[in-house]
């Protein structure tokens, strides 16, 4: 780690730190979303489509303002949450995590329902007549066949978080420890004189980490087909 | 005993149907493809909800649009063979073969893992997935898997077709012996004659969502409406023989019925085996006096019971000890003065039964 100084490290720490607990947190709920938009049937399912996928068309500047608005300590949501759990999101990397989560959070919806989609309902109906009850059909029988696209999921969207800027820096800032994440460092590099150097680096390392990130899961895809299909 | 009275739109078709099975006895469901057979059996397995009527297994009310009462397909104790086996591609042979036993209660459990494999022959299999066995491999195990699950009544929809010939000769005896060693009743669905003959005890008939025949398996196909039921073929006499003996030297087999003997192409069936025989009515040859010096194997004499015309044609129906058709020309008709209670003899070619005309009735081997 030596190839590193002190402040790369800071941010690359930072930027996995809190796309790990975007992607970690946001996992449980983008397969709710996904199974019900794949398998719900009620009014009002276009609109809730229309709201998850959001985050990919507005501007990320929009989105940080949005959450700005709701989950600030004066927010209606925000200030529930500081006024009862305590939990504050203001300007730290907690609101980061939530900001990333956000934005990647439609990339890893579509990717678990479209493989949802693609699960043979069949097979579920012959686990039902052998005795299985809904919750274990889906626990024993749709999850393992979903898993290829929820891996797949949650990889696009970790990557997405890594690479998250714009809801963030408006939403938390540029806070050095707290929300200054590779790209935000990057960019408060590329403003001050005499930071290019520093900036190639900082570029350098995002692009490795992306491609770890897909051969990695590449990788994972592989096994599991070939688990999947014996 | 399995009451089934449901009504459904689906599409175009209305199914409307009413039938019940007693025992443990293979019942096939038959029809044209489109005909409903696969809904029927859907609706009977809670997969699918029908809009109206009743479904009741050993007195165990499953589902009553009346009352509301709809079991779901898990708590229906009902194990289903489908035509394209749905294995669970992420779990090994064994895993597969365990998931429906596991959710049984030991103590209600009828059959043991080590039972199945033995019977089925895929204990070389255990460690596969499905991915990787064959047609017949994969059939067998869907078929091992619902019995673990030791259900009250086993649905099979078509659980042959996808096979050749040679793998559906392996499979049918084995579950022709279902029914009597585990007192196990079938609904079978299928469009293959042949199969209904070796394996099914009764029948109903499915045509565009009705039930139009039901009842014994040669009782049905000997109906008129029959042929035009199951396409591609002609009005037939399915007559219920036993194999009396083979004579090898004349490569001939003596089968008895109720009409004599009948002396078929050499069979390969043991002596005493039961044997479903059709005879098209368009191979028997009528005539009203005694025939001489013909080289026809077959000649019984009987009299006319009753005459259906048609257009050109008449189904002429005879006792010779058991009912007999002979379709001939209005002008033969006109010609031999047929009318009801002329004696006639009626002839029939040995030749003109095909291998695919008779098939021993494996159900009643396995009764035995």
């Amino acid at each position: 780690m030596s190839m590193l100084t002190p402040l790369e490290l800071e941010a690359l720490r930072l930027s996995l730190w809190v796309s790990g607990w975007a992607v970690a947190v946001s996992l449980p709920f983008g397969v709710l979303a996904a199974w019900v938009l794949a398998r719900g049937r009620f009014p009002g399912k276009a609109l809730l489509d229309g709201l998850i996928h959001l985050p990919l068309v507005l501007p990320p500047v929009a989105v940080g303002y949005a959450l700005l608005v709701l989950l600030g300590r004066k927010g209606i949501v925000g200030g529930w949450l500081y006024d009862v759990l305590g939990i504050s999101l203001i300007f730290n990397w907690k609101g980061a995590a939530v900001a990333s989560a956000v934005m990647s959070f439609p990339l890893m919806v579509r990717a678990i329902r479209l493989s949802l989609e693609s699960v043979d309902r069949g097979i579920e109906s012959a686990a039902a007549t052998l005795g299985a009850g809904p919750l274990r059909v889906f626990f024993t029988v749709t999850v393992p066949l979903t898993l290829p696209g929820v891996l797949a999921g949650t990889i696009l969207a970790f990557a997405r978080s890594l690479s998250e800027f714009g809801a963030t820096i408006t939403f938390v800032s540029n806070i050095p420890g707290q929300t200054r994440t590779l790209p935000i460092a990057l960019y408060s590099l590329t403003q001050v004189p005499g930071g290019e150097a520093a900036a190639l680096r900082l570029c350098l390392i995002s692009v490795g980490l992306a491609f770890l990130t897909l051969l990695a899961s590449e990788q994972a895809a592989r096994k599991l087909r070939q688990r999947l299909q014996g | 005993m399995l009451e089934v009275s449901v009504q459904k739109r689906q599409g175009e078709v209305r199914i409307d149907v009413a039938f019940d099975s007693d025992g443990p006895t293979v019942t096939a469901l038959f029809g044209r493809s489109g005909a409903g057979k696969t809904s029927v059996v859907g609706m009977v397995a809670g997969l699918s909800r029908p809009d109206r009527g009743r479904i009741v297994l050993d007195g165990r009310v499953l589902f009553d649009a009346d009352s509301g009462t709809d079991v779901p397909p898990h708590r229906r104790r009902i194990g289903y063979v489908f035509q394209e086996s749905r294995l669970f591609p992420h779990y090994s042979v064994r895993g597969n073969l365990a998931f429906g036993m596991r959710l049984v209660p030991p103590a209600e459990r009828y059959i043991g893992f080590d039972n199945v494999i033995e019977l089925l022959g895929i204990g070389h299999l255990l460690e596969r997935r499905p991915g990787s066995l064959s047609g017949g491999e994969r059939q067998r195990v869907a078929i091992g898997r619902a019995l673990l699950a030791s259900p009250r009544l086993l649905l099979m929809d078509e659980p042959l077709a996808s096979l050749d010939g040679a793998r559906k000769a392996e499979l049918l005896p084995f579950i022709a012996e279902l029914p009597r060693q585990f007192g196990l009743p079938i609904l079978y669905v299928s469009h293959s004659v042949d199969e209904v003959l070796r394996l099914a005890d009764r029948m109903v008939l499915l045509e565009a969502g009705k039930v139009t025949a039901g009842g014994a398996v040669e009782d049905v196909m000997s109906q008129p409406g029959f042929a035009a039921a199951a396409g591609g073929i002609e009005l037939a006499t399915v007559v219920v023989t036993s194999v009396e003996r083979h004579d090898e030297v004349r490569e001939v087999t003596h089968l008895a019925f109720p009409g004599g003997t009948i002396r078929v192409p050499r069979l390969d069936a043991p002596p005493g085996a039961q044997v479903r025989v059709r005879i098209d009515a368009g191979n028997v040859i009528l005539a009203r006096e005694e025939p001489r010096g013909l080289s026809v194997q077959n000649q019984f004499a009987g009299h006319v019971t009753e005459l259906r015309h048609r257009p050109g044609l008449v189904d002429v129906v005879l006792d010779i000890g058991c009912p007999l058709q002979a379709q001939i020309t209005s002008q033969a008709c006109r010609d031999l003065q047929l009318d009801i209670g002329t004696p006639v003899y009626a002839l029939v070619k040995s030749t003109s039964l095909s291998r695919s005309d008779m098939a021993e009735h494996l159900r009643a081997k396995a009764l035995k």
